[in-house]
């Protein structure tokens, strides 16, 4: 078996799974008052500071949630609900995010009177100061920009980004979900008033995450109730995942300088071999502004799906990176977005590397994929 | 083998796809998404796809323990099955739409794409015998369902599994019991699947509008009725038909003329038929003609005595051999009813001869 999925999700880090099964091992709620409830809320708040100190931040700067696609709810709705005036509707968002950012944006578009322009993106997938300066005016509530793309990799101009948001006196929001563990990640440094972050994707539990959001960035809640997360975010803590996320987030941040350069050499002899064994395959995304992990081709003349059943069959587990709730593979956003053709942007795969890949992952998929490719042509394309 | 099988999230194709994993065979599971607006198709048609159908399929193939994916056929069952049944009905024939997605979709675009990736056969929930490329009534005739395979061609049964066609469906319902597949007591389906609240005749005047016409009897060729469009009629219905009192006897549909949106209706008795010819047929089990046998005109519908001729269709091209061209049907008995575009389905007993779509039927005698 060779797991080439990582941006999908991670295996968890030894180390994180023992903090969770320690921290589930002890009653409390972090909320209460009694010696258990202190307890609890001491766990908490030791990963939070945790938490903050991996990624730049301060404590109070830390809101947990339920994973990256709560963060980038809260964080596009939130901004926007509470920036929104007569005269202040529109939302700059990229045309690459992913959809869990796309689609909030597209939600207040079609039920709270918001308007919409998306960033335009080069062939490489980056989205340039100019255009999204050209694109601010007084009307604009918010920009949000991922920091790294999920499907092709490719790394967003954050900083630079943020700043012309700032000149306007708009907030930045950034998902960082693909960047941390990956790529160094400060929140204070790279300027941006908001950051997604999520636990599955650097070594932490499912289902856990955080938004990042600045001291005085003012945020209007998804979620009401206890007020848990400074008023912003409400829910008991969910202790043992903070846990787990907080050591996830130290040990990813440690090691992601080695990590990252090992990634990368993993990752190039991988495109170096897959482009000798497959001379049509085309290598999408920025060759340089990239996550090391991240190895995105088109196959001319295959289709993904095809590719993805044949590649499964042998043992190599890897995405076509745009699959939908339903299963149905739909051409990628991303993709077109970057000047693909419906029909080359059907014929991509996406192999994704992490901190448990090996060289042996690359042989198996060097050793099935020219089979796979010369057979995938041969199906009729729909 | 290594088979691909179809899983529409009911109980048959789980049950398929149960028997050619405990058969030995290497099964890999497709579910079929047929709708561009998933959520919009009713639970439990058949062969389609609702949201909870695609669950429910996903379920049986991770309780199989089989891979399993989702291939997008919208676009081409619209173009298949959906227009084509429009076409047909505002042609004033009527379809069966099911037999088409079998013949364009499941056996077609399915088999095609399962070959190319290198399966020997596509497995599916079907119930009909298929024994060494021979097809035959299912054991339940309740439920056969050969009539609307007829329309494949020996190629196309060649690399065809149908695991179900020994046994009947309370069965079926027990082995998916037995092997804790929780679509063990899923509702049966009926409609059409793309007909959600099974109103057809709702979905055709949305597809085509209202197109007024007279309705004209038989015998005293006056208009005794007017109607919103002939495509809510078929031949021998007689529900719906908003026409003046005869003489006290019911009056069916007779034909349906689509340029002057006529229906002409008359008496039961004129519903009778003895000769029916069709377009080219498909043989599953190849026969030479003329040929004594027996013929069923409609799913359901009842089987009749027969005699089949080679009939040469006006326009045919010279040197076109005789069973590329259609039938004549002799009926030994009359048949109420016969309605131009459905399936003449031949059969020698239990087996299935051959399939060609109905182009008129008269009465000769
Ligand atoms: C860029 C990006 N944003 C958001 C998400 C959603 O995060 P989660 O799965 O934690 O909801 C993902 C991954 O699924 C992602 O890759």
């Amino acid at each position: 078996m060779a797991y080439l999925d990582h941006a999908a999700s991670t295996p968890m880090l030894p180390e994180a799974i023992a903090a969770v099964a320690d921290a589930m091992a002890r009653a409390g709620n972090a909320s209460s008052l009694h010696a258990a409830g202190r307890r609890a809320r001491r766990t908490v708040e030791e990963s939070r500071e945790a938490v903050a100190a991996a990624l730049g931040a301060r404590p109070s700067e830390v809101l947990f949630t339920g994973g990256g696609t709560e963060s980038d709810n809260l964080a596009v709705k939130g901004l926007y609900w509470a920036r929104r005036s007569p005269s202040r509707t529109r939302v700059l968002a990229s045309a690459v995010e992913h959809h869990a950012v796309l689609d909030a944006v597209e939600w207040l578009v079609a039920h709270e009177g918001a308007t919409v322009t998306w960033l335009e993106v080069d062939r490489l997938g980056r989205v340039h100061p100019e255009v999204l300066e050209a694109a601010m005016g007084p009307d604009v509530a918010l920009v949000t920009v991922m920091w790294a793309n999920n499907e092709v990799g490719t790394v967003q101009p954050v900083v630079a980004l943020a700043e012309v948001a700032h000149r306007h006196g708009v907030p930045f929001h950034t998902d960082a979900v693909q960047a941390v563990g990956q790529l160094p990640v400060d929140f204070a440094a790279s300027g941006v008033d908001a950051m997604t972050i999520t636990g599955h994707k650097f070594g932490g539990p499912l289902g856990v995450g955080a938004l990042l959001l600045g001291r005085e960035v003012a945020v209007t809640p998804l979620l009401h109730g206890g007020g848990q997360e400074r008023d912003v975010r409400s829910g008991t803590f969910d202790t043992p995942a903070l846990a787990g996320l907080a050591a996830a987030a130290t040990l990813a941040t440690q090691r992601q300088p080695i990590v990252a350069t090992n990634l990368a050499a993993l990752r190039d002899d991988l495109v170096r071999r897959v482009l000798a064994a497959v001379p049509s395959a085309v290598y999408n995304g920025d060759p340089v502004h990239r996550l090391p992990g991240n190895a995105h081709f088109s196959f001319p003349g295959c289709e993904g799906d095809s590719l993805l059943l044949l590649l499964d069959a042998r043992g190599v587990e890897v995405s076509t990176g745009s699959a939908c709730s339903s299963g149905v593979a739909r051409p990628s956003h991303v993709l077109v977005a970057m000047g693909q053709d419906e029909e080359t942007a059907r014929s991509s795969l996406r192999f994704s590397l992490g901190h448990s890949s090996t060289p042996a992952d690359v042989d198996a998929l060097l050793e099935v994929l020219p089979g796979a490719v010369e057979r995938a042509r041969r199906v009729p394309v729909r | 083998m290594k088979l691909l099988a179809a899983l529409s999230g009911g109980v048959d194709s789980a049950v398929a796809a149960a028997l050619a994993v405990e058969a030995g065979h290497e099964v890999t599971a497709v579910h079929l998404a047929l709708s561009e607006a998933p959520e919009a198709l009713r639970s439990g048609s058949r062969g389609c796809c609702s949201r909870e159908d695609a669950r429910d399929a996903a379920r049986v193939a991770d309780v199989l323990g089989i891979p399993f994916y989702v291939w997008d056929l919208a676009a081409q069952f619209r173009e298949d099955v959906i227009d084509d049944f429009v076409a047909e009905y505002a042609a004033g024939r009527t379809p069966n739409p099911c037999l088409r997605c079998n013949e364009k979709v499941k056996f077609a675009a399915v088999l095609d794409r399962a070959l190319a990736l290198g399966f020997d056969a596509v497995v599916t929930g079907h119930h009909a015998r298929l024994d060494n490329g021979v097809l035959s009534r299912s054991v339940d005739l309740q439920k056969d369902q050969s009539y609307v395979l007829a329309v494949l061609s020996p190629s196309q049964l060649a690399a065809t599994v149908l695991p179900l066609g020994g046994i009947t469906k309370d069965e079926v319902r027990r082995l998916a019991r037995e092997r804790g597949l929780g679509v063990a007591d899923k509702a049966d389906s009926h409609d059409i699947c793309f007909i959600a609240d099974g109103d057809t005749a709702g979905f055709l005047r949305t597809a085509l509008g209202e197109q007024p016409g007279p309705v004209v009897d038989a015998l005293s060729g006056a208009v005794v009725g007017h109607h919103d469009g002939a495509y809510g009629f078929t031949v021998g219905q007689r529900r719906g038909l908003k026409i003046d009192k005869q003489d006290g006897v019911p009056r069916y549909v007779l034909s349906i003329e689509p340029v002057s949106r006529t229906v002409t209706v008359g008496t039961q008795e004129a519903l009778d038929v003895d000769t029916v010819r069709t377009g080219a047929p498909v043989w599953s089990s190849p026969r030479a003609l003329p040929l004594a046998c027996t013929v069923q005109l409609r799913a359901h519908g009842m089987v009749h005595d027969c005699t089949v001729t080679a009939m040469v269709t006006a326009g045919a091209t010279a040197g076109a051999t005789a069973s590329g061209d259609g039938w004549e049907l002799r009926l030994t008995d009359p048949a109420r009813g016969v309605a131009p575009g459905q399936a003449a389905v031949l059969y020698d007993g239990d087996e299935v001869l051959g399939s060609a779509t109905i182009r008129e039927a008269l009465l000769i005698g």
